[in-house]
């Protein structure tokens, strides 16, 4: 297929994804903020949220230091000057559906630009200022529906694994953020060892964290005990069964680019399926020995290097 | 306006014209809320599958987006059969005469050396490429695909006749709006195509594969076809992902395209792919930047030259701009007479050229009568429709003419027919032109009808979509 067809599909489904992935995270914050709570703990949350998307710089530039709820869901929700805002990922992804929406099938496209539309509708009439947790829930569908679309209409071609692989690498990278982030806030580095904080705090902290991935009742059928954070490390980071772990994304990853693979792709194809491997025979107890903070930045340099591999191998190739 | 009218449906105000008596019997019992509210249907579905178009420059009031609906009108223009059966014959023998032409123009010149045709409008003519001259294309067709613009208007004695009021020869757009249009029709009123023999139209895009695929280089038995596109901001970008798509090809941009080893190629995620026929969307000043407009990003380096070796078709090919200018328009019908040896089936409106004497002189005195047209104009820019404009409108375009005649034509201002249409206090006469899709490869074929335009405005003669038009679905009946 054409590379710049594949280019615009693989993005289409990145920017869905990470709209529906940034939904998700501002959605648990919303709730726990409603938490009675210290004002720190509430702040703590909204701050990590611009660190995930590295974007505090450009919040303070343009709200001032102070991060108040309001400002921050005002950012990430609306602001089109926000290359990571749901507006823009929204945006973004029926762009790319447009430019090549005669390689879609009709309905996906139909969803994708449905998307857009009615988006455009929900932020003029301030229903998201009413009642956001209805907001992102509507987010999140039109994610689902958009993938479920796509999985029940696409012809399983390579369109459909440039499509496929662009959701799980986003995905990947996006989960692997909000670990590094949310365990960050509790550890400057975490180790392994129990919190000192208090149980309570503890509690809602990890749960909010397995909420974000949709993974709270997940976690009660895999694990039927208590929350702890290592085997929350271990549930997003390991687990292959876990639709929303770094395993799981990696393995699609690898599947969608064996089938794809050409002349310039083996490199490529073996490291992802290096990094897949590493994930596949880890053990959380050595991650947590030499530290999460420092096991995740190497993993997103690794999935970020992927993406440009990908990148150079097909969708934008030299000459 | 004394002049006299011809209505597609309404004989009279008490007599409906018998082709559409079904239709009117059908249409007199729909309740108006039904109506009004498929009209809201019809413009809700439109939105979501993204049938827009682009206004160059235009912003919307929130400033939003640049995409805008074309307004599709609910009630149907309607051909009968003998009427379509005849028009079809002439638009078989005009776009023959008009490939004719062109590799005439581009080969031995004959009908400038008969001097049917004189030499200068055809040299001076900025849309002459002789880059072409000599160059052999497949199965000597110039222009695969061509829109020809035909209007109806009433005779002396109130009969309406078809004319053509232009030949569009280089990239004529609107065949997806006929295509949608028909499908619009279909699931806003299943029942009224169980009760008339419509003739389809839905196979327009495999027609347009086998023309595209008959005109193929010799050097492959399975050629690659693909659409070139400006790109998702042009105002058409609707129209040619929809072709690709419904008739299963790429779309691709300038950026896709390479030459390597004089053939042209393009970029896949397996490699090189080699391109054997482009139906470009694309103007030749665009095509190649080593030979046109050198600062064109929309087009591919070095593809006139594989074009001019035979290892790509282009389609439609560079150069057909020199037939269906308006200053070559008068000749058509000797076009006809000279290549074909046959009378114009289809009526050419009598025009004047600013470039004869005699015709300028009288166009000059008749201004407020005439449709004064730019000779390089286009969408419906660059006129002046003479009885509907200002004493100072007048003036302007007079002093315009006057600096350059030969830039400008004049026709008298036709009484285009009117077919009912929805506007704001109800049903009224509105006046439409119709522009049917010729296909020449092998063989000149089309689908029956075209798309037919709309001019919303009162009174209005502009029927183009950037000046307010809209669209309705064409039946052409079956007997």
């Amino acid at each position: 297929m054409l590379s710049r067809t594949a280019d615009h599909l693989f993005w289409m489904s990145r920017y869905t994804e990470r709209a529906e992935n940034t939904a998700r995270m501002l959605d648990v914050n919303y709730q726990t903020s409603l938490l009675p709570q210290s004002a720190a703990v509430a702040q703590v949350g909204w701050e990590g949220l611009l660190v995930i998307s590295e974007l505090m710089p450009a919040y303070n530039k343009k709200y001032g230091q102070e991060i108040t709820p309001r400002n921050v869901l005002d950012f990430m929700v609306r602001d089109e000057s926000n290359p990571s805002s749901i507006a823009t990922c929204l945006k973004a992804a029926r762009e790319n559906a447009r430019a090549v929406r005669g390689a879609l099938t009709t309905e996906l496209w139909e969803t994708q630009n449905q998307t857009w539309l009615e988006l455009g509708r929900m932020l003029k009439s301030k229903n998201f200022e009413r009642d956001p947790s209805e907001f992102f829930e509507w987010v999140k569908f039109r994610s689902h529906l958009s993938r479920g679309v796509a999985i029940g209409t696409m012809l399983q071609d390579e369109a459909f694994h440039f499509y496929r692989m662009g959701t799980f690498l986003e995905r990947a990278d996006n989960t692997a953020r909000l670990l590094d982030v949310k365990f960050h806030a509790v550890h400057s580095d975490f180790f392994g060892n129990a919190s000192e904080l208090d149980q309570e705090y503890d509690f809602y902290h990890w749960s909010a964290i397995l909420r974000s991935v949709s993974g709270f009742e997940v976690y009660r059928k895999v694990y039927r005990d208590v929350i702890s954070p290592e085997r929350v490390a271990e549930l997003l980071i390991l687990r292959a069964d876990m639709p929303r772990s770094l395993a799981a994304s990696l393995n699609e990853v690898v599947n969608n680019l064996a089938v794809v693979s050409n002349d310039l792709s083996a490199e490529t194809l073996r490291r992802a399926g290096k990094l897949k491997a590493d994930l596949q025979y880890a053990r959380i107890d050595e991650i947590l020995a030499t530290g999460l903070h420092a096991f995740l930045t190497q993993f997103l340099d690794r999935v970020n290097e992927l993406g440009g591999r990908i990148s150079k191998d097909f969708l934008v190739p030299a000459g | 306006m004394s002049r006299p009218m011809f209505d597609e449906m309404n004989a009279s105000p008490s007599e409906v014209r018998a082709h559409y008596e079904n239709y009117a019997r059908w249409l007199a019992q729909q309740p108006e809320e039904v109506m009004a509210s498929r009209r809201e249907e019809a413009e809700m579905i439109f939105r979501r599958v993204g049938i827009t178009f682009a206004v160059y420059g235009a912003k919307d009031e929130d400033g939003s987006g640049t995409e805008r609906l074309i307004p599709f009108d609910l009630i149907p223009r309607i051909i009968p059969a003998h009427e379509w059966h005849s028009m079809e014959e002439g638009l078989v023998q005009r776009v023959t005469a008009l490939n004719r032409f062109i590799h005439d123009v581009y080969h031995d010149q004959e009908i400038i050396k008969a001097g049917h045709v004189p030499a200068e409008q055809i040299f001076q003519n900025a849309q002459f490429r002789p880059e072409m001259m000599g160059v052999d294309v497949p199965h000597n067709i110039y222009s695969h695909i061509s829109g020809v613009d035909i209007v109806r208007a009433p005779n002396a004695d109130g009969v309406g006749e078809y004319y053509v009021l232009e030949d569009n020869l280089r990239v004529p757009s609107g065949v997806s709006y006929m295509l949608e249009d028909r499908k619009m029709m279909m699931r806003l009123f299943p029942e009224l195509f169980g009760s008339n023999r419509v003739a389809p139209v839905a196979h327009y895009p495999d027609l347009l594969l086998e023309t595209l695929r008959a005109v193929s280089p010799a050097t492959t038995a399975e050629p690659t076809v693909v659409v070139l596109t400006p790109g998702m901001y042009n105002s058409a970008y609707f129209e040619h992902a929809f072709l690709a798509q419904q008739m299963g090809i790429e779309l691709v941009e300038g950026q896709d395209l390479f030459v390597k080893d004089n053939f042209v190629y393009m970029r896949t995620t397996r490699g090189p792919k080699r391109v054997d026929v482009i139906y470009r969307r694309v103007d030749d000043d665009f095509l190649d930047p080593s030979v046109f407009r050198p600062t064109s990003t929309l087009g591919c380096e070095g593809l006139l030259g594989v074009y001019r070796s035979g290892n790509v078709a282009i389609c439609n090919a560079v150069g057909t701009g020199v037939a269906d200018d308006k200053s070559i328009y008068p000749y058509v019908p000797k076009m006809i007479e000279f290549y074909l040896g046959q009378k114009p089936i289809l009526n050419n409106v009598p025009t004047f050229m600013g470039r004869d004497a005699e015709d300028l002189k009288y166009m000059l005195a008749n201004m407020k009568d005439l449709v004064v047209k730019e000779v390089h104009g286009a969408g419906g820019y660059g006129m002046l429709v003479g009885p509907a404009s200002t004493q100072a409108e007048i003036e302007d375009f007079r002093k315009a003419v006057q600096a350059n005649p030969s830039g400008y034509i004049a026709q008298p201002t036709l009484s285009l027919s009117t077919c009912p249409t929805y506007v704001q206090s109800g049903v009224a006469p509105r006046h439409i032109d119709l522009r049917p899709f010729v296909l020449s490869g092998k063989e000149v074929q089309m689908v029956p009808g075209g798309l037919t335009r709309v001019a919303l405005k009162d009174g209005s003669l502009v029927v183009n979509s950037s000046q307010g038009g809209g669209t309705k679905d064409t039946w052409v009946l079956e007997d």
